[in-house]
């Protein structure tokens, strides 16, 4: 039995571009805009993303034949609600000058639209290793047009990527200044329209009439 | 007094729940098609805040804070913090107020049931909720009139933001929006500028 056969490895390439979470599918918006203005927390925010998604995933997926329906959105937001409860107190212990930036949109990924739309429309009808898959492309999807909008948010807006000054001093000597406007979440909307834009000129099928 | 109308004006314009915290996006995206289910909507949702803000203030107030539960079981409570379990708590109180704003809806105005669909259901998941209980919780509200103010202002501002970007749709289907931009590019830019200028507001203290 291979582990990775096409259909599976589709999983994981398609939400890169074709399917991406947050150009595409438009879930996973929310937090993608507010962590976005460096990108160390861009970068832990997903990798939270990706644990919670991911487990979650596998957990529906296993227990997928024996959730009553009427009860199903509330066993989702439980098990959702556990795996986040024990995301934050790792990153409080690990890593909390960052958690601290991430504030309340740890806690709010638990009605993450991603997580909740991959276990409506992935978890519930499939096994438990294509929906893990499932989940890791996903988060991954929308880990790399996080990352893509905090590179180009930090470097533009403080000069520095994952804090290491990019921008030398002799810039700043010349009269460059930082753009400011960057840093505030007005711009990364418009970061993630004009992504979304670059995106549709070359994949014409997403384009809307 | 002074103090709520400072809340309520802002939590409308200020800490607005769209465009300083973009919580609630998703549905704000989804819905904002025409300025009726924007209306319809954004009135749900206030409602939906008004009531699960100020049980989770409750909640988190008289057993979730650290020597919250004195009142119940004494001296010893002191010792006891189970603010790790907001989340799980405050999204099964949402759930199932959702649940029953639901029933209440379907039975007292099932026009607007009918009209609302899927989205009802979805409240529960919506950020701005959950959003605002999170809030009110790091804030640290010092009164359950407070925490209510808060919430009726939340919803409020969430309410006319998604009631503007449906009418800059609506007009928007008019102009010459390029092809790659149509429908969800076009929207993200609007609202990115709509952003700007609440900014405006940002610097307004009463």
């Amino acid at each position: 039995m291979s582990l990775f056969s096409s259909k599976d490895l589709k999983l994981l390439t398609n939400p890169l571009s074709i399917d991406n979470p947050i150009t595409v599918q438009v879930l996973g918006i929310c937090s993608a805009l507010a962590v976005t203005v460096k990108v160390q927390p861009a970068v832990v925010m997903s990798l939270s993303v990706m644990a919670v998604v991911a487990f979650s995933n596998v957990i529906i997926s296993l227990l997928r034949n024996t959730i009553p329906a009427r009860i199903r959105i509330i066993v989702q937001l439980v098990v959702a609600a556990a795996l986040v409860i024990l995301v934050d107190q790792v990153l409080k212990a690990f890593v909390y000058e960052i958690s601290k930036q991430l504030s309340v949109f740890v806690g709010l990924i638990i009605t993450n639209c991603i997580l909740m739309g991959r276990l409506e429309a992935f978890a519930l009808g499939n096994k438990p290793w294509p929906s893990f898959l499932d989940g890791i492309g996903n988060s991954a999807g929308y880990g790399a047009i996080l990352i893509t909008i905090s590179i180009f948010r930090e470097i533009l807006g403080a000069g520095s990527i994952w804090g290491i000054q990019i921008i030398p001093a002799s810039f700043y000597e010349n009269g460059y200044i930082n753009n400011g406007f960057m840093l505030l979440p007005p711009m990364a909307l418009i970061l993630v329209g004009i992504i979304i834009w670059i995106q549709r000129k070359y994949v014409k099928k997403l384009q809307t009439n | 007094m002074e103090e709520l109308i400072n809340i309520f004006v802002k939590s409308i314009f200020i800490d607005n729940m769209i465009f300083a915290y973009f919580l609630g996006m998703c549905s704000y995206l989804a819905v904002s098609k025409t300025v009726e289910t924007s209306l319809g909507l954004g009135v749900a949702v206030i409602f939906v805040l008004a009531v699960t803000v100020p049980v989770n203030y409750l909640l988190d107030n008289y057993v979730l804070k650290a020597g919250a539960l004195e009142w119940l079981l004494g001296e010893k409570a002191l010792e006891i913090d189970l603010s790790f379990l907001s989340f799980i708590m405050f999204i099964a109180i949402i759930a199932s107020i959702v649940q029953l704003v639901e029933m209440i809806v379907e039975r007292f105005a099932p026009a607007l049931y009918q009209s609302l669909g899927i989205f009802l259901p979805l409240i529960a998941v919506n950020c701005a909720i959950l959003g605002a209980a999170l809030f009110m919780q790091e804030r640290e509200y010092s009164s359950l009139a407070q925490a209510t103010t808060f919430a009726v202002g939340s919803g409020v501002g969430w309410l006319l933001a998604i009631v503007g970007i449906a009418a800059i749709r609506e007009k928007i289907q008019y102009s010459n929006v390029p092809a790659p931009l149509k429908g969800l590019g076009i929207t993200f830019i609007a609202t990115g500028l709509m952003g700007i200028a609440f900014m405006s507001f940002m610097g307004i203290t009463l």
